[in-house]
C-alpha cells in the first residue's frame, strides 16, 4: 500500500513541477533575505541613535510585524489594498513586499542589538583617537558587530524561509501548493499519495534549513572560543 | 610655569550629572612639558575631569583653553581637539578586530591621512620603544594586559598629540605588568610630554609628577609640587589619603 503511493512523485513531470514549486519558495526567501539583510543593517544602525523620535518610529514599525501575524500581513497587502486603495499587486510581489518589511524589522533589532552590546568603551576609545562617526561604525562597530549578527541571522533566514510556506494561502505557486496539487489529483487512486508528497516536501525543507542551522551553529562554537 | 603661556588653562570647570556635580569650579594651568598627577579618592571626580578635557564629557560651565583657544562652545571641532589631547583609558580599549599595528595605524591613515609608509615607520619605531615591535602583526587576544597597554600607549601617541591623558591606565592591570606600563610612561616623561595622569600608585606619581592635584568631592582640595605633596601635604584631608595608602 505505501509503496503504491511512492510512485506519483515519479508519474509525469510531477517531481519537476515540485522542483518548480521549490524554486518559487527560494526565489522569494531569497530576494526577501537580500533585502532584509542590505536593509536591516542600515535601519538596526539608525536604530543605535539616541534620537528618541527615530527610536520610538522604528520600534513602533517592529512591534507591528512582532506582534500582528505575517498571514494577516499577506491577507492585508493582498485583499486589502487592492480592494480599497485600487492597489493591485500579484501574489509574489505581495510575498517580496510582507517578507521583506518582516524580516527587516526583524533583521534591524539583531544588528541594533549586536552594535549597543559592544563595550560601550569601543565608542570613547574610537572617539579619543578623532574617529568621525562614519570611521566608528565602519572600522571599529561594524566589523565586531557582524561576528554577533550571523548566527540570529541564519535563525532568521530559516525562519523566512519556512513561513513561505503560507504564501500558499494567497495564491503563490509555490512548493506547498504544488504538492497539494498533485495531491488532489491522485488522491482517489492513491489514499497515501498525501503521506508521500508531504514527506517528500519535509524532506527538501530539511535540506535547505538544516545547514544552514548546523553552519550558525558550527560558527558560534567557533567565536565563542 | 618658567614664565610662559601654558598649553591648558582650566577655568572654573563645572560639570553636572543631572542634579548631582561632578566637578565644581575646576581651575589648573599646564604648562608646556609637565607631568601633572591627579590623586584622590574614587568618585571624586578626577576621571571626569580628564573626560571633560577631549570632549568625551559636556561641561555645564567654566572653560578650557588649549593653546589659549576655549574649547567651550558649539563650533569645537573635538576630532581635531582630539589629535592634539590624545588619552589612554583604564580598559585598553584595543579593537579586537584589527591587528596591533592596525589598531595604532587607524587613526594616522583615517583621520590624520597621513602616508601609510611614513606613520608606518612611526608605528614600528614607538613599538620597538615599548619593547612590543615582534607583536605588530598580532591581534588584542594574543596579548597580555601589560603588552595591550602599552600598544594603547603607542596608538594614541602615534596621532602626535601635544598632551597626553592617561586614566588610570594601570588599575586594571595584574601587579606584575603595571611596572612595564609605567616605565613607558616615565619615559614619556623625561622626553618632555605634557601629560595628565589619574593614578593610584603613589611611588609614581612622586616619581615622575612635577605636580600633584589632589581631587576630592569634585574640588581641588590641594595643589602642590609632587615633593612638597607628598614630603608634606598641607590639608589635614590629603594627610589622611596619603597615610591610608602608605601604610
Amino acid at each position: 500500500m505505501l509503496n503504491s503511493g511512492i510512485s506519483v512523485l515519479f508519474e509525469g513531470i510531477n517531481m519537476l513541477r515540485i522542483i518548480e514549486g521549490l524554486l518559487v519558495t527560494l526565489r522569494v526567501a531569497l530576494v526577501a533575505v537580500v533585502i532584509t539583510i542590505v536593509m536591516g543593517f542600515i535601519i538596526g544602525i539608525i536604530r543605535t541613535s539616541k534620537n528618541k523620535f527615530v527610536q520610538l518610529l522604528f520600534r513602533v514599525y517592529l512591534e507591528m510585524f512582532r506582534i500582528i501575524p505575517i498571514l494577516v500581513w499577506l491577507f492585508v497587502f493582498y485583499y486589502i489594498f487592492p480592494a480599497n486603495f485600487d492597489l493591485n499587486l500579484s501574489s509574489e510581489v505581495v510575498a517580496f513586499i510582507v517578507f521583506s518589511l518582516w524580516g527587516i524589522a526583524e533583521m534591524s533589532d539583531i544588528v541594533r542589538g549586536a552594535i549597543i552590546s559592544l563595550p560601550k568603551h569601543q565608542v570613547e576609545s574610537s572617539k579619543a583617537l578623532g574617529l568621525s562617526p562614519v570611521q566608528m561604525y565602519r572600522y571599529v562597530l561594524i566589523p565586531q558587530a557582524i561576528k554577533r549578527t550571523i548566527p540570529p541571522m541564519i535563525n532568521l533566514i530559516t525562519r523566512m524561509i519556512k513561513t513561505t510556506a503560507l504564501l500558499t494561502m494567497i495564491g503563490v505557486v509555490e512548493v506547498i501548493k504544488v504538492g497539494q496539487q498533485i495531491i488532489e489529483v491522485n488522491n482517489i487512486n492513491y489514499p497515501i499519495v498525501a503521506f508521500w508528497v508531504y514527506g517528500f516536501i519535509f524532506f527538501l525543507y530539511f535540506c535547505i534549513c538544516f545547514p544552514l542551522s548546523r553552519f550558525s551553529r558550527k560558527l558560534e562554537q567557533k567565536w565563542a572560543a | 610655569m618658567r614664565g610662559q603661556v601654558p598649553i591648558l588653562q582650566v577655568k572654573n570647570l563645572v560639570k553636572k550629572f543631572g542634579d548631582k556635580v561632578v566637578l565644581n569650579g575646576i581651575d589648573l594651568e599646564v604648562g608646556k612639558g609637565k607631568v601633572i598627577a591627579i590623586l584622590g579618592p574614587s568618585g571624586c571626580g578626577k576621571s571626569t575631569f580628564l573626560r571633560c578635557l577631549n570632549g568625551l564629557e559636556e561641561v555645564q560651565g567654566g572653560d578650557i583653553l588649549l593653546d589659549n583657544e576655549s574649547l567651550i562652545g558649539d563650533s569645537t571641532r573635538w576630532r581635531d581637539v582630539r589629535q592634539r589631547i590624545g588619552m589612554v583609558f583604564q580598559s585598553y580599549d584595543l579593537f579586537p578586530n584589527l591587528s596591533v599595528l592596525e589598531n595604532i595605524l587607524l587613526s594616522p591613515l583615517k583621520v590624520q591621512k597621513r602616508q601609510r609608509q611614513e606613520a608606518e615607520a612611526q608605528a614600528l619605531e614607538l613599538l620597538e620603544r615599548v619593547g612590543l615591535a615582534d607583536r605588530a602583526n598580532d591581534y588584542p587576544r594574543q596579548l597580555s594586559g601589560g603588552q595591550k597597554q602599552r600598544i594603547a600607549i603607542v596608538r594614541a601617541l602615534c596621532i602626535n598629540p601635544e598632551i597626553m591623558l592617561f586614566d588610570e591606565v594601570t588599575a586594571s592591570l595584574d601587579p606584575e605588568m603595571v611596572r612595564e606600563v609605567l616605565d613607558v610612561i616615565a619615559q614619556l616623561a623625561n622626553q618632555g610630554m605634557t601629560m595628565l595622569i589619574v593614578t593610584h600608585e603613589m611611588n609614581f606619581a612622586k616619581l615622575v609628577a612635577d605636580e600633584v592635584i589632589f581631587m576630592e568631592q569634585g574640588n581641588i582640595v590641594e595643589q602642590a609640587s609632587a615633593e612638597q605633596f607628598f614630603s608634606n601635604p598641607q590639608t589635614e584631608r590629603a594627610q589622611q589619603f596619603l597615610n591610608i595608602l602608605q601604610f
